[in-house]
């Protein structure tokens, strides 16, 4: 489904030389599954995910979704190709102007569906995450667990094969990131949408994933698999971070 | 102060009535045609200057480095030399450098880059995140442009227009001077050159009215328009 091949991206200090953001790094993630990407702040994790749908474009490697070289994509076709891969964020990121409908509409109308389809598809993803009762409220009117729920909704409107989410529970309270995580669960389950997460916690990763890949200083350490909460760890760098969780 | 002073002035104004009133119109001529210039010019070139920014959309090092030391050039000029020297050009345009609508040519001048400037601010209140999101969902720059940036930004971009609005408001005065008309000419025919204090005051009391309410309209519209 997503195949990143040997992907380098650097990024230049202010005050000059280079930082390794992501270093020549090969990560397969299957069809259907909700993949982890997890490591301590600046190992990378944040970095690999943008690499996925191009918003950080590779120094060098290509990357693979649905078995297209999104590198190789002109400016267009990567705009069409980016409309089957949603992103959910730390911070939400929704439009402040726009109601929670609206906002669900949003990559929707970018992708140019008719209004009629729009406004069905809209309240079909707002049952899923229920917040129909919500629709015409603004951002500014909800909670954090509510708002990323709106992220959410808006992440799975088109129709994606793959959802990326950036540390999507990381500014919420536990009580909410675990209404936020079974949502994401039930995604999965429901439509198939393969999920890539970044986190920097053991628990997101053991409560939702099949398999998490460790990373530090932008490789990857190991690729664990996770079975009933059970995490397969044998890299001292992935035992320190479940002695954290 | 007694009836008879009232009378008095009271009498000074009705003669000026129709006057007023012309200076009314020949104000908000100058005032509409240089605002209409400064939002269908100004407005562009404020996004231009806010997509070439560093770590934008379109960052430009070059053009935006260029782009902003014309906006800072026509800036620097205090207005009045600015009008004066743009006389050729409002001959060429209007083909006479006499009334509101020739004045309006350096009003507009002026006008542009102090709106493009608003807008470059207004829009770099926006969240970056906001912006990537859009990006991430397959949106053309056309599409951020209409949808997100001026969407979000709509309630500043209100805000920005009504400071110009106002500030251009006093502009009018000075381009009215040299043959543009308005109230602020008026003021100055009557209350400088003629001593006619009375008259003065009053139109300075009726300018002070308008801004009022162009501030309260600007806020209340901006206010609604806020969601954030």
């Amino acid at each position: 489904m997503i195949h990143l091949q040997s992907v380098s991206k650097r990024f230049q200090h202010p005050e000059g030389g280079w930082f390794h953001a992501v270093d020549d790094t090969t990560l397969s993630i299957a069809q259907g599954e909700i993949f982890g990407l997890i490591g301590f702040s600046g190992a990378g994790k944040s970095t690999l995910l943008r690499l996925i749908n191009l918003l950080e474009r590779p120094d060098a490697g290509r990357v693979l979704v649905d078995g297209q070289d999104l590198t190789a994509l002109s400016a267009r076709d990567l705009r069409h190709a980016r409309q089957n891969i949603g992103m959910v964020f730390q911070q939400f990121n929704l439009l402040a102007n726009r109601t929670v409908a609206q906002n669900v509409a949003f990559p929707l109308e970018i992708a140019g569906w008719s209004k009629a389809d729009i406004a069905q598809r809209v309240a079909e993803c707002l049952d899923v995450v229920h917040l129909s009762d919500r629709a015409e409220h603004y951002p500014a009117q909800l909670s954090g667990g509510q708002k990323q729920r709106v992220g959410i909704a808006r992440a799975l409107a088109p129709r994606p094969h793959v959802i990326l989410a950036d540390e999507p529970t990381s500014a919420l309270d536990p009580k909410t990131t675990q209404s936020i995580l079974s949502c994401l669960k039930e995604i999965n389950q429901r439509f198939g949408v393969t999920v890539v997460i970044v986190t920097h916690e053991m628990g997101v990763v053991r409560s939702v994933c099949h398999r998490a890949a460790v990373l530090d200083q932008g490789s990857v350490v190991e690729v664990m698999d996770i079975a009933g909460g059970e995490v397969d760890a044998r890299s001292e760098l992935a035992r320190s971070l479940l002695e954290a969780a | 102060m007694d009836i008879a002073a009232l009378n008095a002035i009271w009498q000074d104004l009705s003669l000026l009535g129709p006057e007023i009133a012309q200076a009314l119109v020949e104000t908000a001529l100058m005032l509409g045609l240089g605002l209409a210039s400064a939002v269908l010019l100004g407005g562009p070139l404020g996004i231009v200057l806010y997509l070439t920014r560093p770590g934008q959309l379109f960052a430009h090092r070059g053009l935006h480095g260029v782009l902003g030391w014309c906006v800072n050039l026509v800036r620097a000029f205090p207005f009045i030399i600015l009008m004066v020297s743009l006389v050729p050009l409002t001959r060429l345009i209007v083909g006479s450098t006499i009334g509101p609508v020739a004045a309006s040519v350096p009003l507009a001048f002026a006008a542009i880059p102090y709106f493009a400037r608003l807008v470059e601010q207004t829009l770099r209140e926006i969240p970056r995140g906001v912006i990537e999101a859009a990006e991430a969902m397959g949106a053309s720059p056309w599409q951020i442009i209409r949808k997100v940036l001026l969407n979000e930004a709509r309630a500043g971009l209100i805000s920005s227009l009504t400071i110009l609005t106002i500030s251009f408001l006093s502009y009018t005065a000075v381009a009215g001077v040299v043959g543009g008309g308005g109230i602020g000419d008026l003021a100055i025919r009557y209350g400088y050159y003629r001593f006619q204090t009375d008259v003065m005051v009053a139109m300075v009391l009726l300018l002070v009215v308008i801004v009022q309410a162009i501030q309260f309209v600007g806020n209340r519209l901006a206010h609604r328009l806020d969601k954030r």
